[in-house]
């Protein structure tokens, strides 16, 4: 069977979607960065297997500036995660809740 | 040149000049972070304020040089394609460099207050800003989506630098996960517009449309998607309806002067990119988008509105009124003409100072417990010219005449009624008239008479100390705001003039 890149655009889309359902349903902090990652790297499939369809570099080297902005956002979300477990070692998302109204 | 897959490479010419605004703020961001890390103990503590003073007013200054310069010698891209040098990315770099000189002057005696670090403060404003201003010259999607993610990661920070609160951690963890949520949504965006078009470039996507015309669209549901989830990462970034959530939360959890900042520059970079992508690229596709806006923009001035009034915490009450502000704008950008963008980039302009102003009022009220309305009882007593500016910053809001705000909410509507979006405009005026309450209720609250003892312990409120910095942005910021009310005439000409082009 051939494998096109419609199959890479699917699975890129699959990626995403279980990136995003994950971040909204699982409550670990961490998880939920992970859940980012996913997604993001669901998006850099998608980049690459349009850029082998059209012929175009450019779509591969977009890979490279997503990859950069997604370690700088872990960067700052672990900083985040590691200041609010220091305070509270065992936090969901759902405690959360200071700021309501 | 360097010769890559068959092509010859050959490297961009750049005009460093165009780029000055960018590389003031980069240069000083980076001076404070080497000097500070350098002297340590030995660095004076007014030194990055006073650097990244320096380095908003250069920005001002190198941005009406560009504007003369763009009038004697008209728009144009600048490194390759990649960014344009339009009205339109003067008028968001003016914008930026006010927000930023307002924010430093307000944060000068909110961190010393707060025993917060100012050079990292102070540093990462300035690389936030320089994310504010590429991403209003964008004329690629990457570099529109580097400039979200530089502007989105400094104010994650920002958002969580007093860190010993715990509603400043919750609020900066909200911020971090759906911004990062929605920059998902707008990267996977832009991948659809790249698959559909074959291009990142804005100029290119128009092209492409304009070629295509009504014609057969190789995939045309790509592009819609592509179209949709756009839109989506761009409605989190300015806290429409129904991508608002994280907004009150922060605004309230955020130190003041950054929830200003985050008002003001944040969201207009928002609106920046939502019309050159929108008016300008896909402009062609008018009647696709529109509509969509359209409701976007009732249902987001409706909840901001209806959720406003029932605050008790003031911080919190101008985060829900700020996401009602983005629906005007939304009326504005939803006409889709030259008129509309104009209106939307008056508002940005007249709003981003007026909300600046408030958070800076309410960053020299702080309290440990947040900013509960009863606070600001008898403030006009105790401080009658903060409260007298206070009670400007509101009544503008709330759009009454001789405000900018009155001119601004007065633009926005006419656009709408001029492209026939009659329902629209009846909901603007008719949602602005029962927004006005909100803004009346603080109003009473200010000049009050016997507010000025505390509830609980029947102690005194003391009268907030007003030190020179906050005073002079918040008197600025009245000054403009009263004199755009009454003479609005040069800031619609700049607005006019700043409506956006694209160049290939």
């Amino acid at each position: 069977m051939d494998v096109t890149t419609g199959w890479y655009l699917v699975l890129g889309a699959l990626l995403f979607i279980i990136g995003g359902v994950g971040l909204l349903i699982r409550r670990n902090p961490l998880v939920m960065l992970m859940c980012v990652e996913l997604m993001l790297n669901g998006v850099n499939l998608t980049f690459v297997a349009f850029s082998r369809r059209l012929g175009d570099i450019a779509g591969q080297t977009v890979v490279f500036f997503v990859l950069v902005v997604a370690a700088a956002e872990v960067v700052v979300g672990l900083g985040l995660i590691v200041s609010i477990m220091r305070r509270r070692p065992d936090v969901t998302a759902d405690d959360l809740k200071l700021l309501k109204g | 040149m360097i010769p890559v897959l068959g092509q010859v490479f050959t490297a961009p010419s750049i005009d460093w000049w165009a780029l000055a605004p960018q590389l003031i703020l980069l240069g000083a961001a980076l001076l404070i972070l080497v000097v500070s890390a350098l002297l340590a103990e030995r660095c004076p503590a007014w030194f990055s304020g006073v650097v990244a003073l320096v380095a908003g007013a250069g920005v001002f200054v190198s941005g009406f040089y560009l504007w003369y310069d763009i009038r004697d010698s008209g728009p144009r891209s600048i490194v390759s394609g990649a960014l344009s040098l339009d009205g339109f990315a003067v008028l968001f770099t003016l914008l930026v460099a006010v927000a930023v000189v307002m924010t430093v002057l307000v944060a000068d005696a909110y961190l010393e207050r707060e025993h917060m670090d100012s050079p990292e403060f102070h540093a990462l404003l300035l690389l936030a800003a320089t994310g504010a201003i590429v991403m209003a010259s964008a004329s690629d999607l990457i570099v529109l989506f580097l400039g979200l993610e530089s502007l989105s990661i400094g104010l994650y920070v920002m958002a969580a630098m007093q860190f010993r609160r715990e509603e400043a951690q919750e609020a900066a963890m909200k911020y971090f996960i759906l911004g990062a949520f929605s920059s998902a949504f707008f990267l996977y965006g832009i991948a659809m517009v790249y698959g559909s078009t074959g291009s990142t470039g804005l100029a290119h996507a128009r092209d492409y449309l304009n070629r295509l015309d009504t014609a057969i669209v190789d995939q045309p549901w790509m592009l819609m998607l592509g179209f949709a989830l756009l839109l989506v990462g761009l409605a989190f970034k300015v806290a429409a309806v129904p991508f608002h959530f994280w907004a009150p939360d922060v605004y309230q959890g955020s130190p003041a002067p950054v929830s200003g900042f985050m008002a003001s520059a944040a969201k207009a970079a928002g609106f920046a990119a939502m019309l050159r992508i929108f008016f300008v690229a896909f402009g062609q596709s008018r009647t696709d988008w529109s509509p969509v806006l359209g409701v976007l923009a009732v249902v987001t001035l409706v909840v901001g509105v209806v959720m406003a009034i029932i605050q008790t915490d003031l911080k919190r009450m101008i985060a829900f009124s700020s996401i009602a502000h983005a629906g005007y704008i939304l009326v504005g950008v939803q006409a889709g003409t030259s008129e509309g963008t104009a209106a939307a980039l008056f508002y940005l302009f007249s709003y981003s100072l007026m909300v600046l102003g408030t958070f800076a009022v309410i960053s020299l009220v702080q309290w440990q417990d947040g900013q509960p309305l009863d606070r600001f009882e008898g403030l006009a007593d105790r401080r009658p010219l903060i409260g007298f500016a206070l009670t400007v910053f509101l009544l503008g809001q709330a759009g009454v005449p001789l405000t900018s705000g009155f001119i601004a909410k007065f633009l926005v509507i006419k656009a709408a009624v001029d492209e026939r979006t009659w329902w629209l405009a009846i909901a603007a005026m008719v949602i602005s008239a029962a927004g006005a309450y909100i803004y009346l209720r603080v109003i009473f609250a200010i000049w009050r008479r016997p507010g000025a003892v505390d509830e609980e312990g029947g102690e005194p409120v003391a009268a907030p100390v007003v030190p020179p910095a906050s005073g002079f942005a918040i008197l600025g910021a009245m000054a403009f705001t009263l004199v755009v009310g009454f003479v609005p005439q040069f800031l619609i000409e700049f607005a006019r003039d700043a409506v956006p082009v694209l160049l290939g």
